[in-house]
């Protein structure tokens, strides 16, 4: 591990400087469940949202997350920048970031490894880039924009893909360490894209997560999938958000736990959003293994 | 043309297409995994458009009004990733929509529908003190070039049909069957504390507070009111704006005084 971290030289204290999330779980904020978690103060290390849904002038959204985020650490979580896309990055949507961050000084903010705009139409979507010379070129170009625009350095998450395409000549893990190690950007590192991607392409999910640049992690996700079967009738796993992570992914979390040691991680749940007690037992599952790294770590360090 | 300039458009297409350049790790057939994604961009928009126009939708039937829907969405494409302002001319749109023509109050329902998502939304401002009120009212000389400011949230629609009625049979504010509606009647749209609040108002006070919007004077606003509207009352309608906090701003026509 040790020599890996080498090949990244920012993994010292500027990595750090990527999120100060506390090292603990996190729920993804949802409306449904903003005065539950007002009355209640559950004990989690931080909320997320998706900076889009905040984008808005006034009223209740921005009510809720001021008080919230009084109370507890916050990740703003973009999915509308399209670093990825072909095109230049949209100064307006930069903008609002700048003005979003500014307002609620978020502990971290990341984006994804995706493109979800093309000329002036916003996709909606989370869609894949070949991985290329030229699309690492502008991947880093994007993500230095939007570190100098917003003064802080962000994190980049690891995509879940349905398709590969025939001119990458990058694996996506070399991909994303080229693009952690040239603009110093940190990883959030998404284990349930990880599984889904992986069973998608036919690899292995464990070897995937040991070629990634595990020193820069600065957050982890985790999310539930819903399959599906592809023309040839192998699994097809869809990165739907809408059901509880699967214990394949738990058991990558424990993987991936291992290489990162205790790092914010967030249960993600964007549809059939369940009650908040049903995100809260999962939340604390992760915090148990977490806890339970430590422990182990103190008994036996493995660092030494 | 580019790699995602051919993805993008084959996402797009009305009809389902492939672009070509995909690879799958098992020889597979990508057109199905890359259905994924056109799917994924389609159903993410129909849903956007029925979370805004909840009582749109249930006037139709969801599978009505998915159909319409993805109608929409394939003609007008968000610009934004703000998603919360995705669907703003879509009464425009159901209005012109011939398999909706049975249902002619169709697109004013979610005219309204598209006032309550701006409400919902708006800019926050703080109402004048009820001092500065009684000021105004306490100088008759300068009553009528008064101009206000109204709450960011604050709207007006007329319609030749009972919107409010319809909006609030499906709030389980009333029966739907108790709803004619062609009864044209007229809406306030505000947002009160944190909830969008939506009243029948009368045409005169829905002439009144349009014209107020547009800042023009208290004299001029009363004048258009009761133009159209014998029975407007200017206290009753100025009671009702200043118990909801919805007057942010007072001026005197032109330099602005506190």
């Amino acid at each position: 591990m040790t020599k890996q971290a080498s090949t990244f030289p920012l993994m010292g204290d500027a990595t750090l400087a990527t999120s100060s999330l506390p090292s603990r779980a996190g729920i993804g904020l949802k409306p449904e469940h903003f005065k539950e978690i007002l009355a209640t103060n559950p004990g989690l290390g931080f909320f997320e949202i998706h900076a889009e849904n905040y984008m808005v002038d006034g009223g209740p959204f921005h009510h809720y997350l001021g008080q919230i985020r009084e109370r507890y650490a916050l990740s703003i979580h973009g999915v509308g920048l399209s670093i990825g896309g072909e095109g230049p990055l949209s100064e307006d949507h930069l903008d609002r970031l700048a003005v979003l961050l500014n307002r609620y000084q978020p502990e971290s903010f990341s984006e994804h490894l995706a493109w979800s705009s093309h000329g002036d139409v916003f996709l909606n979507d989370l869609l894949p880039a070949p991985y290329t010379r030229n699309t690492l070129r502008r991947v880093c170009n994007h993500i230095d924009q939007v570190q100098s625009r917003l003064k802080r350095r962000m994190l980049l998450e690891n995509p879940a893909t349905y398709v590969e395409f025939a001119a990458s000549t990058f694996a996506e893990t070399e991909f994303i360490g080229e693009v952690v190690r040239r603009t110093g950007c940190g990883l959030l590192l998404d284990v349930n894209n990880i599984y889904v991607s992986c069973v998608n392409h036919g690899c292995d999910p464990a070897a995937y997560l040991r070629a990634l640049p595990i020193p820069c992690v600065g957050e982890i996700h985790l999310a539930g999938f819903s399959t599906d079967v592809d023309a040839a009738g192998d699994r097809l796993l869809i990165d739907s958000h809408g059901s509880p992570v699967a214990s394949e992914v738990w058991d990558l979390y424990a993987n991936a736990l291992g290489l990162t040691g205790p790092v914010a991680t967030l249960l993600e749940r964007d549809n059939d959003i369940p009650a908040f007690r049903v995100l809260m037992t999962e939340a604390l599952r992760a915090e148990a293994m977490m806890e339970a790294l430590v422990a182990d770590i103190d008994t036996e360090p493995l660092y030494a | 043309m580019k790699l995602l300039a051919k993805f993008a458009a084959a996402l797009l297409a009305d009809q389902p297409t492939c672009p070509t350049g995909l690879t799958t790790w098992n020889g597979s057939d990508p057109a199905q995994r890359f259905a994924v994604y056109r799917n994924n961009v389609i159903i993410s928009l129909i849903d956007a458009l029925a979370d805004t126009y909840p009582v749109t939708r249930q006037l139709v039937g969801d599978d009505f009004f998915r159909g319409m829907a993805r109608d929409y969405a394939r003609k007008h494409r968000p610009h934004s990733p703000v998603l919360a302002y995705y669907g703003d001319i879509f009464a425009d749109f159901v209005d012109g929509y011939l398999p909706a023509a049975s249902v002619p109050y169709l697109s004013a329902v979610a005219r309204l529908e598209w006032s309550y998502v701006s409400a919902f939304h708006a800019a926050d401002a703080c109402s004048v003190t009820h001092e500065a009120i009684a000021n105004l009212m306490a100088d008759p000389n300068r009553l009528p070039n008064a101009c206000f400011t109204l709450h960011p949230s604050v709207n007006v629609i007329s319609s030749s049909y009972a919107i409010v009625s319809l909006w609030g049979a499906h709030q389980d504010l009333m029966s739907l069957s108790e709803v004619d509606p062609f009864v044209p009647e007229s809406a306030l749209v505000q947002r009160i504390g944190l909830s969008v609040d939506i009243l029948r108002i009368a045409p005169g006070d829905q002439e009144f507070i349009a014209r107020l919007r547009r800042r023009e004077p208290l004299g001029e606003a009363v004048g258009a009111a009761t133009s159209i509207d014998s029975a407007f009352d200017l206290a009753d309608c100025l009671g009702l704006l200043i118990r909801s906090d919805a007057i942010v701003g007072i001026h005197y026509n032109g330099p602005l005084k506190p």
